[in-house]
C-alpha cells in the first residue's frame, strides 16, 4: 500500500469521477451508472435506489467485481491515491481481501457450505494477518465475541447451514472486519434477516466500523434505515445520482420525496391512499436532464 | 426477502428465465463448440437422407477382384475384405445410426419423463416404488439384457434398439423427478391447486413443461452413449446383421484384417468418434444454455 | 366470514416433531382484513396455508362463510377462498401468456372462459387489455403481482388471503399495489387476511392484527392501538420499535 500521498488527505478513502457502467454493445450501449461522482472519508455514506437504479451495480464496479459482460469507464477511480482503474486483477485481489470488504445480503451464499465457520474464518486470519494454527483460531474466536456470538466455541464448530441468518450475517460481519479493512461496502446486509435482528447486525458494523476508523458504503432499498446509520445518502434513480441527503429532511429531488412517502409508516393519520410516484414527471426530468 | 434483490438493470434480465429458451437457443451461434457439434450432426443428418444420391457404391455388392484397397482416388476410404466400397457403407451406415438414436430417443425421452414426474408428483408409496423399479433397471447392464434378448427374440437392429431403450429411461426418469420436486413446489403449482386444477392437468400443464429442457439436454449426452452401445452390439454380432452396414459390425469384421488394411476398422470408428462426439459437445452446450445451475 | 378454533400444525421431520402453530383461534368479519405479523418462523404462513387448504394436517375447526370445510376442500369450497403470493417472479406459470394464465382458473372451474372476461379482468387491476398477449417475463414485478390479484379474484371470492404480496417490490411499486388492495376491497366488499413482517404495511392495510410468535398468538390489537403504539406484550413492543429504527 502506498502511503498518503500528498494529493489525497489522509483522511479520503475514496475518489470516484464520472464513473459508468455500460452494458450491451458498444453502438447503442445501456448505462446502469452514468457518471457517477463522490468522495468518500472515514464517513458512513448511505446509497438508496430502487431495483435498477444501479446502487449495486455501483458498489460492485468499485471493487471491480462487476459482471464480465459490463464495461466500466470512469475519469477518476482511486482508493487511498491507488488508481482502481489501471491496477492489475491479481493486485486488485489482494486489495479486496485486505483493505476493501464486500459484505452482501445473504450470508447462506457466501459462507463455504462444507467447512465449519470457524475454520473459515480462521483462514482468513491465516490468509491476512500471517497468523498460524493456534493464533488464527484465537484471532477467529475474538472476532466472534467481537460480532457478540455468545457461544463462540461451540459457534466456531458449526456449518452455514446449521446457524440462523442473522448468525451466518454476524459470521460474514467478523470474517469481512477481521484485518480491518479500510473500506466497507455492505450491499443490503440485512434484508433477508427478521427486523428483531436487523438492527443488531446493523449497530454492530457501525460500532466495528467506527472503532475500525473506517469508511463504509451502505447500499440499500430503505431509505429510513439508511438515514439512521449513515452521515451522507446518495440517492439514485435509473443509474444517476439524482440528489445527496444528509437527512430525510433535507430531501428536495422529487424521487426522494416520492420514495420517502411511498413508505407506509405508522405515525400519523391512515391515509385513504398512499401516496405514489409520479413517474412521468421522472420521466420528463430524466430526459430534460 | 425485501424489495431489492435482484441486482440493478441490466444484469436482472439474465436471470434464470424459463419462458425465453428459444431466444437462448439462438445462444448457441456465440458457442464455437457446441455449434461445430450441431453442425456436425446436421451434416451426418443430410447424409443420411441423401444416401442414395452421395453413396458413390452399392454398399453391399461385393467385387472380389478388388478387396482391401488402400483409400485412394476410386475409394475414398477403402474397400473392405469383399471389395465393398467403405465409403458407401458408411454413408448408409449413418441411416442405421440415426435411425437407432431417434427411435430410442422417442422412447426414453416420455417414458422417462412420465415416470419421473408421477413419481414426483405423487410422492410417498407411488414415489417409492417406481423409484425402486427405475434401480432395479439402472442396474441391468444394457450389453447382458441385448444378449439375453438376442437369445429370445433373435439378433437385429429391432432386439438392440429394445434392449438399448428398456436400459437408458432410468436416467432420463430420476433426472425428471428431481425437476418435479423443484416445480411442485413453486407458487404458481400451489395457485393452481387452490383454483381446483385437476392432477393431470397440473402434471401435464404445469410440471412436464417445465421439465422438458433439461431432459432434452440429459437426451442428447445420453445419446452418445447410445451410439456407442449399439455399435458394440453391432461389434458382439447383437445387432444390425450383416451384410448392413452398420458401424459396430464394420469394426467388428475389419478387426481381423487390422495388420493389412487397416481402414476397414479405422473409418468406422472415426465416424463413431465423430458422432458421439458432435452429441457430446452439443449437450455440453445446451446445458449451459438451458440450465442455469451450470452457467459458467 | 372466517371463524378459527385451536388449529394446530405439526411438521414431522427427520423423526422430530415441529409443533408449528399451537393452538391458535381467531375470527375475521365480513369486509374486514386482518393482519397476521411475526417474524420467519412463527407460523404465521402456515396458520394462512391451512386457510387456503394447501397445508393439510391441522387439527381444530375452521368456518368459512359460515360452513365447515375440512382438511382436503371439496370443490365447492374452492371459490371461497384464494390467494396472493409473495413471489411475483414464481407465482405465474412462466409458459402462459397472461391471457392464458387468468382463463386456467375459469377452465379448471369447468366456467366459462373467454377474452373480454380476461379483459375486464385485467382492466380491474390497472392494466392494459393488451397484456394479455404477454408472457409473465415480459412484466415487471409490480405488473405480474397486478396479474396474480387478478387471477385470485376471477372466481369472485369472497375471501382472499395476502401472504406478503408486496415484500418482493420495490417501495414505490408497493405503495401502488397496497392502494389496488385496498381500492378492490371496498369495491368488492371482500374479506382479506394479510400475513407481513412489515408493521408499516399492516398499519395501512389492517383492521385488526394478531401477534404470533413460535407457533403461538401472543397479541390481538386494532389497527389504532398499532398506530398509538398502544401494545401489550413485551415482544410486540420489541418488534415495533426494532421495525422503525
Amino acid at each position: 500500500m502506498p502511503a498518503d500521498t500528498p494529493t489525497s488527505a489522509s483522511d479520503r478513502l475514496l475518489h470516484v469521477r464520472g464513473l459508468d457502467v455500460t452494458f450491451g454493445r458498444s453502438a447503442n450501449p445501456v448505462f446502469a451508472v452514468k457518471g457517477a461522482s463522490f468522495d468518500l472519508g472515514r464517513e458512513r455514506l448511505g446509497i438508496v435506489g430502487e431495483s435498477g437504479s444501479g446502487k449495486s451495480t455501483l458498489g460492485r464496479a468499485i471493487m471491480r467485481l462487476h459482471p464480465k459482460s459490463a464495461r466500466v469507464t470512469a475519469d477518476a477511480m482511486r482508493f487511498m491515491g491507488t488508481d482502481l482503474m489501471s491496477l492489475g486483477e491479481a493486485a486488485m485481489s489482494r486489495l479486496r481481501g485486505s483493505e476493501i470488504s464486500l459484505i452482501l445480503q445473504d450470508p447462506r451464499y457466501s459462507l463455504n457450505p462444507v467447512q465449519p465457520v470457524g475454520m473459515q474464518i480462521a483462514e482468513v486470519a491465516e490468509v491476512h494477518l500471517g497468523l498460524k494454527g493456534k493464533a488464527s483460531r484465537a484471532a477467529a474466536a475474538d472476532m466472534l465475541a467481537a460480532v457478540r456470538i455468545r457461544d463462540v466455541e461451540r459457534t466456531m464448530g458449526l456449518y452455514p447451514h446449521e446457524i440462523s441468518g442473522g448468525m451466518g450475517q454476524r459470521v460474514m460481519i467478523a470474517m469481512m472486519l477481521l484485518n480491518k479493512p479500510k473500506l466497507v461496502i455492505a450491499d443490503e446486509p440485512t434484508s433477508a434477516l427478521d427486523v428483531s435482528v436487523r438492527s443488531d447486525v446493523l449497530t454492530l458494523l457501525d460500532n466495528l466500523v467506527r472503532e475500525n476508523a473506517s469508511g463504509l458504503i451502505l447500499i440499500s432499498h430503505d431509505i429510513r434505515m439508511v438515514a439512521r446509520f449513515c452521515d451522507r445518502i446518495i440517492v439514485m434513480y435509473a443509474g444517476r445520482m439524482v440528489e445527496e441527503i444528509t437527512s430525510l429532511a433535507s430531501a428536495r429531488h422529487p424521487y426522494t420525496l416520492g420514495l420517502i412517502a411511498a413508505m407506509p409508516s405508522l405515525d400519523g393519520p391512515r391515509p385513504d391512499r398512499l401516496p405514489v410516484l409520479d413517474r412521468q414527471l421522472l420521466a420528463q426530468m430524466k430526459e430534460s436532464a | 426477502m425485501t424489495a431489492d434483490n435482484t441486482m440493478a438493470g441490466p444484469i436482472a434480465v439474465s436471470q434464470p428465465e424459463p419462458g425465453i429458451w428459444r431466444e437462448r437457443l439462438l445462444r448457441i451461434v456465440d458457442e464455437p463448440l457446441g455449434l461445430a457439434g450441431l453442425l456436425v450432426l446436421c451434416l451426418f443428418a443430410t447424409v443420411a437422407v441423401l444416401a442414395p444420391i452421395l453413396a458413390p457404391y452399392d454398399p453391399t455388392v461385393q467385387d472380389l477382384g478388388n478387396i482391401m484397397q488402400a483409400p485412394g482416388a476410386a475409394h475414398w476410404a477403402g474397400t473392405d475384405e469383399l471389395g465393398r466400397d467403405i465409403l458407401s457403407r458408411l454413408i448408409w451406415g449413418t441411416r442405421i445410426t440415426f435411425r437407432t438414436i431417434l427411435t430410442v430417443a422417442l422412447i426414453i425421452g416420455p417414458l422417462g419423463l412420465v415416470i419421473g414426474v408421477i413419481s414426483g408428483y405423487c410422492g410417498g408409496k407411488v414415489d417409492t416404488v417406481l423409484m425402486r423399479f427405475t434401480d432395479i433397471v439402472l442396474s441391468f447392464p444394457s450389453l447382458v439384457l441385448a444378449l439375453s434378448f438376442a437369445a429370445a427374440l433373435g439378433a437385429g437392429l429391432g432386439t438392440a434398439i429394445i434392449a438399448i431403450s428398456l436400459t437408458s429411461w432410468p436416467s432420463i426418469a430420476r433426472l425428471a423427478r428431481a425437476e418435479t420436486l423443484t416445480v411442485r413446489r413453486a407458487e404458481y403449482v400451489a395457485a393452481a391447486r387452490l383454483y381446483g386444477a385437476s392432477h393431470l392437468r397440473l402434471i401435464f400443464l404445469y410440471i412436464m413443461p417445465m421439465c422438458i429442457p433439461s431432459v432434452i439436454v440429459r437426451l442428447t449426452l445420453a445419446m452418445a452413449s447410445v451410439i456407442l452401445t449399439a455399435a458394440g452390439l453391432g461389434f458382439l454380432g447383437l445387432g444390425a446383421q450383416p451384410p448392413s452396414p452398420e458401424w459396430g459390425a464394420m469394426i467388428s469384421s475389419g478387426r481381423k484384417y487390422m495388420l493389412d488394411a487397416w481402414w476397414i476398422a479405422v473409418m468406422p470408428g472415426i465416424a463413431i468418434l465423430t458422432v458421439s462426439l458432435a452429441f457430446n459437445l452439443l449437450g455440453d452446450t445446451l446445458r449451459d444454455i438451458l440450465d442455469p445451475r451450470h452457467a459458467r | 366470514m372466517i371463524k378459527v378454533r385451536n388449529i394446530d400444525v405439526h411438521f414431522q421431520a427427520h423423526h422430530h416433531d415441529k409443533h408449528a402453530v399451537k393452538s391458535v383461534s381467531f375470527s375475521v368479519a365480513r369486509g374486514e382484513c386482518l393482519g397476521i405479523v411475526g417474524e420467519s418462523g412463527c407460523g404465521k404462513s402456515t396458520v394462512l396455508r391451512s386457510l387456503a387448504g394447501l397445508e393439510t394436517h391441522w387439527t381444530g375447526t375452521i368456518g368459512m362463510a359460515g360452513r365447515q370445510v375440512g382438511q382436503k376442500r371439496r370443490r365447492d369450497d374452492l371459490p371461497l377462498v384464494q390467494m396472493v403470493f409473495q413471489d411475483p417472479y414464481g407465482s405465474l406459470h412462466p409458459r402462459h401468456r397472461i391471457g392464458r394464465a387468468l382463463k386456467e382458473p375459469l377452465i379448471s372451474m369447468g366456467r366459462t372462459a373467454d377474452d373480454d372476461i380476461v379483459g375486464v379482468a385485467l382492466e380491474g387491476v390497472g392494466l392494459p387489455r393488451h397484456f394479455a398477449g404477454r408472457f409473465p417475463h415480459q412484466l415487471s414485478g409490480g405488473q405480474r403481482q397486478r396479474v396474480a390479484i387478478a387471477r385470485a379474484l376471477l372466481l369472485k371470492p369472497p375471501i382472499v388471503l395476502l401472504d406478503e404480496p408486496t415484500s418482493a417490490l420495490d417501495v414505490s411499486v408497493q405503495a401502488e399495489v397496497l392502494n389496488l388492495l385496498s381500492a378492490l376491497r371496498r369495491e368488492m366488499e371482500l374479506t382479506y387476511v394479510f400475513v407481513s413482517h412489515d408493521l408499516g404495511v399492516i398499519g395501512q392495510m389492517c383492521d385488526r392484527l394478531i401477534v404470533m410468535r413460535d407457533g403461538e398468538l401472543i397479541e390481538e390489537m386494532t389497527a389504532d392501538e398499532l398506530r398509538g403504539r398502544r401494545v401489550k406484550t413485551e415482544y410486540a413492543r420489541e418488534l415495533l420499535e426494532k421495525s422503525f429504527i
